[in-house]
């Protein structure tokens, strides 16, 4: 949904990074406001995995230029952690196994890491429980999941559902989502996608990283970007994934060259 | 947020190594006859216990210190070491009022109140300052079920035919290099006697604290259970910080007699030197249970935390039928720590059963290791061992050993063995991070998971305790 009244969540500008001494980043912009849904697309190692990684803190890139505003504040200042507690969220592509760290615990204190932040009270067991319980319906997920530990053991669907339930229990107003299509099959890409339908909101955004149109059935975004060599190439609305859909990327890579 | 910043993190300053400043006996420095007959006569010992010291001493005389763990150590010099030292006040007092209030300051101050009013309600503690017991509680409530609990000095002067019918029979005085050197030294340490039928009323447990320099400590714990008794144990130790080696020598014997059982608990946090391995403690320890009736049951759980070296393996001898051994560890080693621990499951009875859990985290340029053998008798048809070693590496100076020996005489034993190494990776902790939870939290939050099947065998009292003491060693700034 576009309004261009709608605050300003997030404010990329001229941003290059790199990992190692490897240029990945070379002068991304890109603003996004509460209530919209942004397809950023692009072929594997145009930098869009990066972007993403980059916007939630992961200490393998350094930034080298230019600047991101979250909601007027200098995110690329904050630890990854205190990037959380004030809503981005990161959707994992791979969601890391971390053996014996409960998946309940895990959830309850990374609940109560956003809701302090927020001003909330902090849910005790019994209270998270039940909260808990209520969105698991929105990924369709077995209560049983919550006794193992995080992800361990998981199948690539039940990860990314899992992904999903901590995003609705975060209530991020970013959401940033790499590749969540990848390695799904078609009910577990129809229940990822509705949960992130149903819990994109008006207060909120979605930035969803893919390199198919298949996600894009399901949640219409309101732009779609094309990455590629470390830029953001092109911006369109939803029209511009299905064009990229029949045409692939080869007129991308004429334009880089 | 690589692992090096792991790494400093599990680098905190020890907060139990402050001195007292307390008038102190010691005797001089040096190991000779004279000095077990001099420890002896201190302590006014009949002369069964003489003898056993002097035997000890004759034999460790001829002994050589063992040398095949994996730790390295510069050579300790026995000559240098006081095999006595004491608070000076004349003899153990009747009542806490008595007691030097400098020494129970000194317990408060490690988390371990004595004092009536503060003293913790379902706990009774055996308060051990450098070698001698300054205070019980609770002797009076125990005593009205039967059960003992005082220090092994008194038991020796109250209570001399058990002492005299158990002692060594579990460790003799000439079982290894180190209980040679406790038999013939041994100053203080428990004495538990849990009578027929009765089940112990509530938690008991030592405290050790080492407080003088120089001086080693050389402890000695002594617990009976007699038919269908049972009783839950559990040991605490600290010591100040000195640049010097400190020697800890401890024997520790159990004996349980028909469906009886014993769970005997550790929590070890001796100074463990500093981030370039200057000082702590050398801690050499034999523990040792007897499962002499059927049915009876001995459970080890150690949290092993502090000193520069560990040389410890708690083991139970499965004589009777039936009878079950277990064993639940962790150890954590840091900076320039070494461990080498295990246990021993000596299956003999018909039908024992034996589990091993042990679960080490190395950090730093530490070295852990598991020795462990487990050993099926002729006799021992239907018995069965499950071990299960896991390791955790933080960093990548650290190094992680597991030796498993396993010996079986007998055809019809099973004996299975599973090992594991992880490693905290900078993926998992970016994953946690990234939902909101703090680089410290996240560490200790897969510490304590890796832990836990140890932790859940803890006393409860105690089990919040060993997770915070391994907060505590995992606390510090955010690299």
């Amino acid at each position: 949904m576009i309004r261009p009244d709608a605050p300003l969540l997030l404010e990329i500008r001229d941003l290059h990074a790199r990992v190692e001494d490897q240029p990945i980043l070379k002068g991304v912009n890109l603003s996004v406001r509460a209530g919209e849904i942004h397809a950023v697309m692009g072929r594997n190692g145009s930098g869009k995995s990066t972007l993403s990684k980059l916007l939630a803190g992961h200490p393998a890139y350094s930034v080298t230029g230019g600047s991101v505003l979250f909601r007027g504040q200098d995110l690329l200042a904050l630890q990854p952690e205190q990037r959380a507690r004030i809503g981005v969220f990161l959707g994992f592509q791979y969601p890391v196994e971390i053996p014996g760290v409960s998946n309940l615990e895990f959830l309850r204190v990374a609940t109560n890491a956003r809701r302090v932040e927020r001003g909330d009270e902090e849910l005790d067991t019994f209270a998270f429980e039940d909260l808990v319980r209520e969105r698991l319906k929105l990924v369709q997920m077995d209560p049983a999941f919550l006794e193992r530990s995080v992800n361990e053991g998981f199948s690539g669907g039940e990860k990314k559902r899992n992904e999903i339930l901590q995003m609705a229990l975060l209530e991020p107003l970013v959401a940033i989502l790499d590749e969540t299509d990848s390695g799904l099959d078609i009910d577990a890409l129809r229940i990822v996608a509705g949960g992130v339908c149903q819990l994109a909101g008006p207060d909120n955004a979605t930035l969803l990283i893919t390199h198919y149109q298949r996600l894009l059935d399901l949640i219409t975004p309101d732009y779609v970007h094309v990455m590629a060599a470390g830029r953001i190439l092109r911006t369109g609305g939803k029209e511009l994934a299905v064009e990229l859909e029949r045409s692939g990327y080869d007129w991308v890579d004429q334009e880089v060259a | 947020m690589s692992t090096a910043t792991v790494s400093d993190l599990v680098s905190q300053p020890y907060k139990h190594g402050f001195v007292t400043d307390i008038e102190t006996e010691k005797i001089p420095k040096g190991l000779s006859e004279d000095v077990v007959r001099l420890i002896s006569s201190k302590k006014d010992e009949p002369e069964f216990l003489l003898r056993f010291r002097l035997r000890a001493y004759r034999q460790w005389l001829q002994m050589a210190e063992p040398d095949w763990a994996a730790l390295g150590h510069p050579r300790i010099d026995y000559q240098n070491i006081i095999y006595y030292a004491a608070p000076k006040q004349q003899e153990k007092k009747a009542s806490l009022d008595e007691v030097d209030p400098k020494l129970l300051e000194t317990f408060e101050k490690l988390g371990i109140p004595l004092s009536e009013q503060k003293r913790l309600s379902n706990v009774a503690v055996d308060a051990v300052f450098d070698s001698v017991s300054i205070a019980t509680t609770y002797r009076e409530k125990l005593a009205e079920h039967g059960v003992i609990f005082c220090s092994i000095s008194e038991a020796v002067k109250d209570y001399p035919e058990l002492v005299e019918k158990y002692l060594g029979s579990v460790v003799p005085g000439n079982d290894n290099y180190f209980a040679a050197l406790n038999s013939a030294v041994f100053s203080d340490g428990s004495f538990v006697f849990i009578p027929k039928g009765v089940e112990c009323p509530m938690e008991l447990s030592t405290y050790f604290r080492i407080n003088s320099a120089d001086t080693g400590q050389f402890e000695r714990t002594l617990i009976v259970a007699e038919e269908g008794a049972s009783v839950s144990y559990l040991e605490g130790c600290t010591a100040p910080m000195f640049d010097t080696n400190q020697l800890h020598a401890a024997v520790v014997e159990l004996v349980v007699l028909d469906d009886a059982s014993i769970k005997y608990s550790t929590v070890q946090n001796w100074y463990a030197g500093d981030e370039n391995g200057v000082g702590g403690i050398y801690n050499f320890v034999t523990k040792r249970g007897q499962c002499r009736g059927d049915r009876s049951r001995i459970s080890w759980t150690q949290v092993e935390t502090g000193s520069a070296i560990t040389w410890k393996y708690p083991s139970c001898v499965l004589q009777g039928a039936d009878s079950v051994g277990e064993f639940y560890s962790v150890a954590l080693t840091n900076n320039h720590q070494q461990a080498d621990t295990g246990t021993k499951m000596i299956h003999v009875g018909a039908r024992t059963r034996s589990t091993i859990v042990s679960k080490g985290i190395s950090a730093g340029h530490s070295s852990n290791s598991y020795r462990g053998l487990v050993q099926m008798g002729a006799k021992a048809i239907g018995a069965k061992n499950y071990s299960q070693c896991d390791s955790m590496l933080i960093g990548d100076q650290a190094a992680a050993n597991t030796y498993p020996y396993i010996r079986s005489q007998q055809p019809d034993a099973v004996v299975e063995h599973e090992a594991s190494t992880c490693r905290i990776s900078a993926d998992q902790l970016f994953y946690l991070q990234s939902r909101g939870i703090g680089f410290e939290e996240a560490v200790s939050m897969m510490v304590s998971g890796f832990c836990r099947d140890v932790f859940n065998q803890l006393p409860m009292e105690f089990a919040a305790e060993a997770d915070k003491l391994l907060a505590l060693k995992l606390e510090g700034s955010v690299g």
